[in-house]
């Protein structure tokens, strides 16, 4: 059973949210990934501001394929998470509430998610193409250089996600794991 | 000598990274209907049963199956009586991908440099692996791989007395530790023996072998199907949500090594373990 959403994400929203909810996502969704994270952090480092306001928006963790003729976009499947760890916390404290990804968070992530109530998605990694009818608009609204890696803003309608950390550090991987592995052998 | 002209290489691998990137091999397309009935994680069933859709769905609107459309890596069996005449060939290879990715709507996905990283966007280099063998044809596999996987992948400089049974654990644990990360379900490429450099290209050559085709060594082939069994009973499951489906097949090759060692290499692809081939 669903849960559907909305985004910008409220605080009442990411505190319903519990590791193993399914979730259809409608809304704007920030795109950003290794190299627009650097250069986001970079910003911020020398003073400067995000070129994009972060608070209470959703990063999707993802590097789309370009638009054949007629449509929003091509393939656009979650990337793998983890690369963006370093750069995650500062941009949670700064407001952001969700993330779409997959794979691993580390546990600086996970604690900043606990201390500023945010909540992570996962996405099934390699369907792409299926993912791509969930998006019905797509535009890059900064730093256009980066081609595949620009900030892209997109559209999403019931967009398919699984919450895989909730924002009381609940992890459906370790969580579900265990309840398969056979440690006969 | 027999004559091929280099414009036809280019073409020949331009249209192989589009059909690479749009159409996922049967024998996974088979496995992964065959796997639905052994998963027994009710997220489980649904996200094998999204493989499928997804496959599906970019067969039909001729889009790539993956968003990440990954490095082109293209092995090239020439024959020794193969002249190619109008170019290089190693040109027409760098140009082939870099029309395939342009025309093909491709991800171009690759920085000029480790550290300055810069996109060459087309897609290019790609990395080449050539073989001189008999006859006058030439045969080219283009083979993309994401970056996902291979990030998970591993190697290590074995000891001999570490056995077998050191072989074993170390791909079981490099499977592990890729978790959710590497997109299981997964198929594993395994190279053991060689040196430093030829175990991890034997790991990727393994993974150009259809998974439903065991080795036709029974002693490998037997380890194939432990090691399968055994990764099976980790826990991990589509996508590292739990469940009894974390790899689709373990495909192995062996080398002859040297007294002194026992290397081995483990390529982790996700299930989009895509290649495509033609014969000039």
């Amino acid at each position: 059973m669903y849960k559907k959403i909305n985004t910008p994400l409220t605080e009442e929203v990411v505190k319903d949210l519990h590791a193993g909810d399914t979730v259809l996502i409608t809304g704007k969704v920030l795109t950003a990934r290794d190299a627009a994270h650097k250069r986001m952090i970079e910003s911020l480092n020398n003073g400067k501001e995000l070129p994009v306001d972060i608070k209470d928006q959703v990063i999707y963790y993802v590097g789309p394929c370009p638009a054949k003729p007629g449509q929003f976009v091509g393939s656009c499947g979650p990337t793998t998470s983890g690369r963006m760890d370093a750069y995650t916390p500062k941009l949670l404290e700064l407001g952001l509430k969700g993330m779409i990804g997959k794979g691993y968070r580390s546990n600086d992530v996970v604690e900043a998610m606990m201390k500023y109530h945010a909540v992570y998605f996962t996405a099934i990694g390699g369907v792409g193409a299926l993912l791509s009818e969930r998006v019905v608009d797509s535009k890059v609204i900064a730093y256009e250089d980066l081609g595949p890696e620009a900030i892209h803003l997109f559209s999403v309608v019931d967009f398919p996600v699984i919450v895989t950390i909730d924002m009381y550090g609940n992890n459906l991987y370790s969580m579900e794991k265990e309840k398969y592995k056979k440690s006969s052998f | 000598m027999r004559e091929i002209k280099a414009d036809d290489v280019r073409r020949t691998v331009e249209l192989l990274c589009i059909k690479a990137n749009y159409y996922l091999p049967n024998d996974v397309l088979n496995m992964l209907k065959e796997k639905l009935h052994e998963e027994i994680s009710e997220i489980g069933v649904e996200i094998l049963n999204s493989l499928v859709e997804n496959a599906e769905i970019a067969k039909a609107k001729e889009m790539p199956i993956c968003q990440d459309t990954g490095i082109a890596v293209i092995f090239v069996e020439i024959g020794q009586e193969v002249h190619v005449v109008g170019g290089s060939l190693d040109d027409a290879i760098n140009n082939g991908v870099k029309d395939g990715y342009l025309n093909g709507y491709l991800r171009k996905s690759i920085v000029r440099d480790p550290f300055i990283r810069i996109n060459t966007n087309d897609n290019t280099p790609p990395i080449v692996h050539y073989d001189i063998v008999d006859g006058d044809k030439l045969k080219i596999t283009v083979a993309p791989k994401g970056a996902g996987s291979e990030n998970m992948s591993a190697f290590k400089m074995m000891k001999p007395s570490d056995g077998i049974e050191g072989v074993k654990k170390f791909i079981i644990d490099t499977v592990e530790a890729s978790g959710p990360n590497a997109c299981p379900p997964l198929v594993v490429g395994v190279g053991i023996g060689g040196n430093f450099e030829y175990a991890p290209l034997l790991a990727k050559k393994a993974l150009l072998r259809p998974i439903d085709q065991r080795s036709s060594d029974d002693d490998v082939r037997a380890l194939e199907e432990e090691l399968l069994f055994k990764i099976n009973n980790l826990g991990i499951g589509p996508q590292g949500l739990g469940g009894m489906v974390t790899a689709l097949a373990v495909n192995i090759e062996k080398y002859p090594t040297h007294i002194a060692m026992l290397p081995v290499a483990v390529n982790i692809s996700c299930h989009v373990t895509r290649h495509a081939t033609a014969v000039l």
